[in-house]
C-alpha cells in the first residue's frame, strides 16, 4: 500500500478527531486512574541517603518508609498498596528538583514525602507547583510560605517560641544573647524571638551568627562571660551545635546560670555531642522520643524493631511518620478514580489523627499542622525531660511574624 | 583588661590547634614541595583513630596519642610508598592526587563506620576549668596549648639537631647535591611524610573533644592549614608559628569585637593582600630552586 502524505495526514487528523470527539470520557478516565493504576498508589519518598544531610535525613527516610509498610501490612489504602518509589537527592538541592520532576512526571506519583533543609523545599517547590501535585514536608521552619502544592507537618516559629519565651523569661530572666547559623532560618526565628521579647520587656543584649559549619566557638563563649545574659537563645545547626555544647562546658560554664535554650537540638544531636555536653539545656519541641502515650510507644517500638534496637526517634522523624497516616485518611475517603493530587489537598484539609505527639490537625486555610509543643530539659542519658506541653494544641501561623500578611486558602494576603 | 587578658588566652588556643594543624603540612610541602590535600583527611582519620580506640577499646585520649601517632604515621608512609613517590617531580599531579586520596578516604570512613556525627570523650580530668589570673580557662585548651609547644619544640629539634634533620635539610636545599654526598633521598622523603601525616594524625585526636568527628571535617582544616603554610612561608618553622600566633589572636579578636563571620572575611581578605605583596610569605628561608 502507498500512503501519500495528503491521505497520512487526512487519515491523522480524522483520527484525532474521533480521539477527541468521540471518547472525551473515556480519555479523562483513564488519566486520573493512573495514580490508582493497578491496585496500587504511588508515591516518591525524597530524603538524602548520602551527601552532607544525610545523617539527619537517612532518619526521616526510614520513618517514612515505616508508616508506609504499616499501612500497607494493615491492608493498604481501600484494598490499594501504597507503592513507595525511592530517590536519593544527595543532599543537593538541584538534584533534589531534578528528582522531584522525575517522581512527578516520569513516576507518576501523587504526592511526594521529602526534604530536610528549606534550601531542598524551595528547590523542588517550583516542580510541584507547576505541575500541580502534592510535597509532605516534615520538618520545623522558618515560616512565611504560603505554597498550595506543600502540606507542612513541622513547627514554624510561633509553636516552638510562643510557651517557651514567656517561660524561659520567667524562669532565668530578661537579658537574651541570641546566637545562630548564618541563614535564613536562624535570623527568622529570631526575628520572630525579639518581637515575643520586645512584648515581654525584655532585651537583647548580643545577636550574631556564626558561619555554617563553624566549630571555633572560644570567642562567643568569651562574649558569654562578658555579657552575662540570662538565657542564649541559640539556632545553631548541624556538627557547629555539637562543637558550641562541648565548647560550652569545657569552658566550666554553668546550664542553671545561663542555660542555652535551643530550637534545633534534639535527641540525634545530643546522640553526637553526648549526653554530658548536653545535660541542663532547653529545647522547645512538639515532640520528644520520651513522651508518654501509647500512640508514642507504639512508633519507638515499631521504628526500634525495624531498624535497630539504638536508633532514636525525634521532632522531625515523627511528623515523617504521621503525615504518611494523614495522607492515608485523605486518600481512603476517595474514590479510585478520583485520586488525584488536587483532590488530596481538598481531602486533606482539616483532617486530624492521633500522632504520637498528640492529635493533630492540618489547617484548611495554610495547610500546616496544629501541634503540640513542649518544653524539654536534657538530661546525661541523652534523653530529655519533658517539663511542659500546651494546654492546647497550638495554630500554625506562619506569617505571625509579618503583620500585615496572613495566608490564606486562596494564597497570600496583604492586610 | 581581664576582658583582653581573655582573649589574648582565647587567641592563643586558636593558635595552638592552627599551629598543631599545619605543621604537618609545612613539613611535607617544606620538604618535598608536595601540595597535599590529603592533609586534612589525615586530621580526619587520627580522630576516628581516637574515637575507635575509645569506643572499641576503651583506651582514653591521653593514652592512646602514641598509638595515633603511628597509626596515621603508617598510613602516610603508605600513601608516599604507592602514590606519592611517583610524582615528585610532577607537582600539578600531587594537588590531583592527593585530592583523589582525601575524597577517597573520606567515603571509606563513610563506608565502614556510618556518616553519623561521633565524639571522643574529654579526659575527665580535664573536663573543666581551671583559675589562672583571675580568668577561667578550659583545662583541656591550656592542654592542647602545652602539648603543640611540645610537639614544636621536638620537631625543632628533630631538624636542627640530629643527623636526620640536618640531611633533610641538605635535602630541602638541594636535592641532587645531596644524594651526590651519599644522601638517601627517597628515605629520608618517605619518613618526612610519614612524619607529617603522623602529626596530622595527633591534631585531629585532640580537638576531637572540642569539635565533632565526622568524615568531612578535613576540609576545613586542610584550608586552615593551607592559610597559616602560605603566610607564614613555606620552609620556615618558626614561621609556621609565627603565623599561628598572628592568625589565631586576628581571628580571635575580630570575632570578640565583630563577628565570626566577619572575622573569616576579614582574615581571608588580609591573606590575600599579603600574598599579593609578598607572595613568599612573612618568614621565607632562602632556597635554591
Amino acid at each position: 500500500m502507498k500512503l501519500g502524505r495528503r491521505t497520512f495526514i487526512k487519515g491523522t487528523v480524522a483520527a484525532g478527531a474521533v480521539t477527541a470527539a468521540g471518547f472525551p470520557h473515556i480519555w479523562i478516565k483513564d488519566s486520573s486512574l493512573a495514580y490508582a493504576a493497578s491496585g496500587e498508589i504511588k508515591v516518591g519518598v525524597l530524603f538524602s541517603l548520602t551527601g552532607t544531610t544525610a545523617i539527619v535525613e537517612e532518619s526521616l527516610h526510614k520513618a517514612t518508609i515505616l508508616a508506609i509498610e504499616e499501612i500497607n501490612a494493615a491492608g493498604g489504602i481501600n484494598g490499594m498498596q501504597i507503592k513507595p518509589i525511592v530517590e536519593d537527592p544527595a543532599s543537593d538541592p538541584a538534584t533534589f528538583a531534578e528528582k522531584a520532576r522525575k517522581l512527578v512526571l516520569g513516576d507518576k506519583c501523587v504526592s511526594v514525602f521529602g526534604s530536610y533543609t528549606s534550601a531542598s523545599r524551595k528547590a523542588v517547590l517550583p516542580v510541584f507547583e507547576k505541575r500541580k501535585n502534592l510535597y509532605f514536608y516534615p520538618t520545623l521552619y522558618e515560616g512565611r510560605e504560603c505554597s498550595k502544592n506543600v502540606i507542612y507537618t513541622g513547627a514554624v516559629p510561633n509553636q516552638q517560641q510562643d510557651e517557651f519565651v514567656p517561660w524561659l523569661i520567667e524562669k532565668f530572666g530578661k537579658r537574651w544573647y541570641l546566637i545562630g547559623s548564618n541563614y535564613i532560618y536562624p535570623k527568622e526565628e529570631n526575628n520572630y524571638c525579639k518581637k515575643l521579647l520586645a512584648e515581654a520587656g525584655a532585651e537583647v543584649v548580643h545577636e550574631e551568627y556564626v558561619p555554617l559549619g563553624h566549630s571555633e566557638f572560644s570567642s562567643v563563649i568569651n562574649k558569654f562571660r562578658s555579657e552575662k545574659p540570662d538565657v542564649i537563645f541559640s539556632t545553631v545547626v548541624g556538627d557547629s551545635v555539637v562543637a558550641l555544647h562541648r565548647q560550652y562546658r569545657a569552658a566550666g560554664l554553668d546550664p542553671e546560670k545561663m542555660p542555652m535554650a535551643s530550637l534545633t537540638t534534639s535527641e540525634n544531636e545530643v546522640a553526637a555531642m553526648g549526653g554530658d555536653a548536653a545535660a541542663g539545656h532547653f529545647t522547645s519541641a512538639p515532640y520528644f522520643m520520651v513522651h508518654e502515650s501509647p500512640e508514642n510507644q507504639k512508633f519507638v517500638e515499631a521504628y526500634r524493631s525495624r531498624w535497630g534496637g539504638d536508633k532514636v526517634t525525634h521532632f522531625v522523624s515523627e511528623p515523617s511518620y504521621f503525615q504518611v497516616h494523614l495522607f492515608k485518611q485523605a486518600v481512603e475517603k476517595l474514590s479510585a478514580g478520583d485520586i488525584s493530587p488536587k483532590t488530596i489537598v481538598e481531602a486533606i484539609k482539616g483532617e486530624e489523627m492521633i500522632a504520637p505527639q498528640g492529635r493533630v490537625r492540618i489547617e484548611p486555610e495554610n495547610l500546616h499542622a496544629y501541634l503540640w509543643p513542649k518544653i524539654g530539659q536534657s538530661q546525661s542519658d541523652g534523653q530529655f525531660k519533658v517539663l511542659k506541653t500546651t494546654s492546647e494544641w497550638l495554630k500554625p501561623e506562619p506569617y505571625k511574624a509579618y503583620q500585615n500578611q496572613v495566608c490564606t486558602e486562596a494564597g497570600l494576603k496583604e492586610i | 583588661m581581664e576582658t583582653i587578658l581573655a582573649q589574648i588566652v582565647t587567641g592563643l588556643s586558636i593558635a595552638s590547634i592552627l599551629l598543631l594543624v599545619a605543621l604537618g603540612l609545612a613539613i611535607i610541602y617544606g620538604t618535598t614541595g608536595v601540595i597535599n590535600l590529603a592533609h586534612g583527611e589525615f586530621v580526619m582519620i587520627g580522630a576516628y583513630t581516637a574515637w575507635a580506640l575509645q569506643t572499641y577499646v576503651g583506651i582514653g585520649l591521653i593514652e592512646s596519642l602514641v598509638v595515633i601517632f603511628f597509626t596515621v604515621a603508617l598510613f602516610g608512609w603508605i600513601i608516599e610508598k604507592v602514590v606519592i613517590r611517583h610524582l615528585y617531580r610532577r607537582p600539578l599531579d600531587t594537588i590531583l592526587a592527593t585530592w583523589g586520596i582525601g575524597v577517597m578516604a573520606q567515603q571509606a570512613i563513610r563506608l565502614a563506620v556510618g556518616g553519623e556525627l561521633r565524639y571522643v570523650e574529654m579526659p575527665s580530668a580535664m573536663s573543666s576549668s581551671v583559675s589562672i589570673l583571675g580568668l577561667e580557662i578550659s583545662a583541656f585548651r591550656l592542654f592542647i596549648l602545652a602539648l603543640s609547644a611540645l610537639i614544636f619544640g621536638f620537631t625543632w629539634y628533630l631538624m636542627y639537631r640530629t643527623s636526620l634533620g640536618m640531611k633533610l635539610r641538605a635535602i630541602t636545599q638541594d636535592r641532587e647535591i645531596a644524594s651526590c654526598f651519599g644522601i638517601k633521598s627517597k628515605r629520608i622523603y618517605s619518613l618526612t611524610f610519614a612524619y607529617g601525616a603522623g602529626l596530622a594524625g595527633l591534631a585531629g585526636a585532640l580537638v576531637s573533644p572540642l569539635k565533632s568527628v565526622s568524615p568531612e571535617m578535613g576540609t576545613t582544616y586542610v584550608v586552615d592549614a593551607f592559610m597559616v603554610v602560605v603566610l607564614g612561608g613555606v620552609q620556615s618553622l618558626v614561621g609556621t608559628v609565627a603565623s599561628s600566633a598572628i592568625l589565631g589572636e586576628l581571628t580571635g579578636f575580630l570575632a570578640f569585637y565583630s563577628n565570626d563571620t566577619m572575622a573569616k572575611v576579614l582574615v581571608f581578605c588580609a591573606i590575600v593582600v599579603l600574598i599579593r605583596f609578598r607572595p613568599q610569605g612573612l618568614f621565607a628561608a632562602k632556597v635554591r630552586t
